[in-house]
């Protein structure tokens, strides 16, 4: 993966004011590079500021020091050209599941004719397994079902980039597989650039190219780990040897990190 | 494939109709106990059939008119209250900085019974249909700012995320946002409004007036016609609760979005 630089990170830090009047570091000095059509997952303790970094991207808040940018012009505001996937949906309670994901279409900054809408919405209703539920409201969906419409909606604009927040933590094991591999195969179809965050180590490896393991806050890099598995990926992939270990390397690195997070907040007394 | 909807209601049309006049027959049946008890003197408890017949002759006299003047002032007083309380109700709930300082001036007024309020209102407004609708408009108004800020403030604001990150323009965020969001809070706030604004009629009505319900009961009140006061009591009730029945056939159409109306 060699492809020109989208998103860059240079010594980017976040502090964040506390209710005491001080402030606490989050984010400390990252640097790093999303390249194109790359799938980069982040991976990291609870709370270490992996969501923080997220909304940089998003163009929700700036960073207290350093710059994010993207095409190497700074991210100042969120767009239809980054997608955001959040970990609670966001599904529109008031619209049908077909008029959540014309939304976008129906807005200014990528409106398109009717007959165009259309067609969009029906093609992203059959590729996410919604097109029966056409007319239905969001509140008589699954969770599967309303993490399909959440990027269902999002693919709708067509954005380069899919920023996604731990969106399949809240699925049952046997759903969350499902949407991985349709997560693979909608990419496979349209090129992406994608930036995960995930709590699964599993998830991470199976469908990233690039994995990035997060310390506990403030949160530096600890490694980055090149994942070396051809696309398409299939079922089979998590039982060979190289996934095992690979997998064995990061969950160390990950369990460290959590340990090191404990220690920081209950200090043992020497 | 899947079944979507499930059926609220198990019943049958008859049953459900026989449900809905239970609860009425049973009150009718309580009433003529009371009446035949003993407990309480007969002659202080008009029956169902004696308040039945004053109605029908009330009918045909006064009543049309009062039930007309009471409606309408109901009705302009939560008209002018909701307009108000509606965009107040909004700023409240959605900055969430101003509601620290306005808070307490909404609870403060809130707590005021707008019955304390008549003599000013007099002092004020005078003793016509202006004095009357102000201290509905009061009434409605308080009970409405209430009930929208306390839904707008917890709208989630991810939705307006979402919005954003699709392309939506501010202009864009508050139609097919934050609008859509607030409609059910308005609906709501216009059926408790209503509702306040029916039990504060007789309390608006104290000042001089010649007609609607709450006269009625009044002057009913000073010739002691106990059947008069029940009549006008029950009218009051019948109205209260038909306006709040379109209200909520208003509001399953607007926001059938919703599991269920408030
Ligand atoms: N807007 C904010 N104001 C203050 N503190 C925040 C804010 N957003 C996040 N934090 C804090 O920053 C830390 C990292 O948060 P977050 O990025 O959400 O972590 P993660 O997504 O890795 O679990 C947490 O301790 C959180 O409480
Ligand atoms: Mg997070």
């Amino acid at each position: 993966m060699t492809g020109p630089t989208r998103i860059a990170f240079q010594n980017v830090s976040v502090r964040f004011p506390t209710p005491g009047g001080g402030d606490m570091q989050v984010v400390d000095n990252v640097s790093y590079d999303i390249r194109d059509r790359e799938f980069v997952s982040v991976i990291g303790p609870s709370g270490c500021g992996k969501t923080t970094m997220m909304n940089i991207v998003a163009g929700f808040m700036q960073p207290t020091a350093g710059t994010v940018t993207l095409d190497g012009k700074q991210i100042s505001s969120p767009g239809p050209d980054r997608g955001v996937i959040f970990q609670e949906y966001g599904v529109f309670p008031w619209l049908s599941v077909k008029d959540n994901i014309a939304f976008g279409l129906s807005l200014r900054a990528n409106r398109a004719a009717s007959a165009e809408r259309d067609e969009i919405c029906s093609r992203y209703m059959r590729l996410m397994g919604l097109a029966e539920f056409a007319d239905a409201w969001p509140r008589m969906l699954s969770g599967g079902m309303r993490q399909r419409l959440a990027l269902a909606r999002a693919y709708a604009v067509k954005p380069q980039f899919l920023l996604m927040d731990e969106p399949f933590g809240a699925l049952d094991a046997q759903t969350r597989s499902a949407m991985q591999d349709l997560l693979l195969e909608v990419l496979a179809a349209e090129n992406k650039t994608v930036m995960l965050i995930t709590h699964s180590v599993e998830e991470a490896l199976y469908l990233s190219n690039r994995i990035v393991v997060m310390t506990a806050r403030p949160t530096r890099i600890r490694e980055v780990i090149e994942v070396p598995f051809a696309y398409p990926r299939t079922d089979a992939l998590h039982e060979s040897r190289e996934f095992g270990e690979l997998r064995s390397h990061i969950r160390n690195l990950v369990m460290q990190e959590y340990a090191q997070q404990a220690l920081q907040r209950n200090p043992q007394p020497a | 494939m899947f079944t979507l909807a499930i059926r609220r209601d198990a019943y049958r049309p008859v049953q459900r109709i026989a449900l809905i006049f239970l609860p009425w027959l049973l009150l009718l049946a309580g009433w003529y106990a009371i009446h035949y008890s003993g407990l309480i003197n007969p002659a202080l408890v008009p029956t169902p059939r004696d308040v039945f017949w004053r109605f029908i002759e009330l009918s045909k006299t006064r009543l049309p008119m009062d039930v007309l003047m009471s409606t309408r002032r109901v009705f302009l007083g939560v008209l002018c209250g909701i307009a108000l309380a509606v965009p107040i109700g909004f700023m409240l709930g959605w900055y969430k900085g101003i509601r620290t300082f306005i808070d307490p001036l909404i609870n403060f007024f809130r707590a005021l019974p707008p019955i304390a309020l008549i003599p000013l209102v007099i002092v004020y407004f005078g003793v016509d249909e202006l004095a009357k609708t102000v201290i509905l408009f009061y009434a409605s108004f308080f009970a409405g700012v209430i009930v929208m800020y306390e839904g707008i403030s917890q709208i989630s604001p991810i939705y307006v995320r979402v919005a954003r990150t699709l392309g939506a323009t501010d202009a864009e965020i508050f139609r097919k946002v934050i609008v859509p969001l607030a409609v059910p809070h308005m609906l709501t706030a216009l059926r408790v409004a209503l509702g306040v604004a029916w039990a504060t009629l007789v309390a608006s009505e104290l000042i001089a007036a010649q007609q609607g319900l709450g006269a009625l009961i009044q002057n009913a009140g000073s010739f002691f016609q106990l059947d008069i006061i029940y009549v006008g009591i029950i009218c009051i009730g019948f109205v209260a609760l038909f306006m709040d029945m379109a209200l909520r056939a208003i509001a399953k159409r607007f926001v059938s979005w919703q599991e269920r109306i408030a």
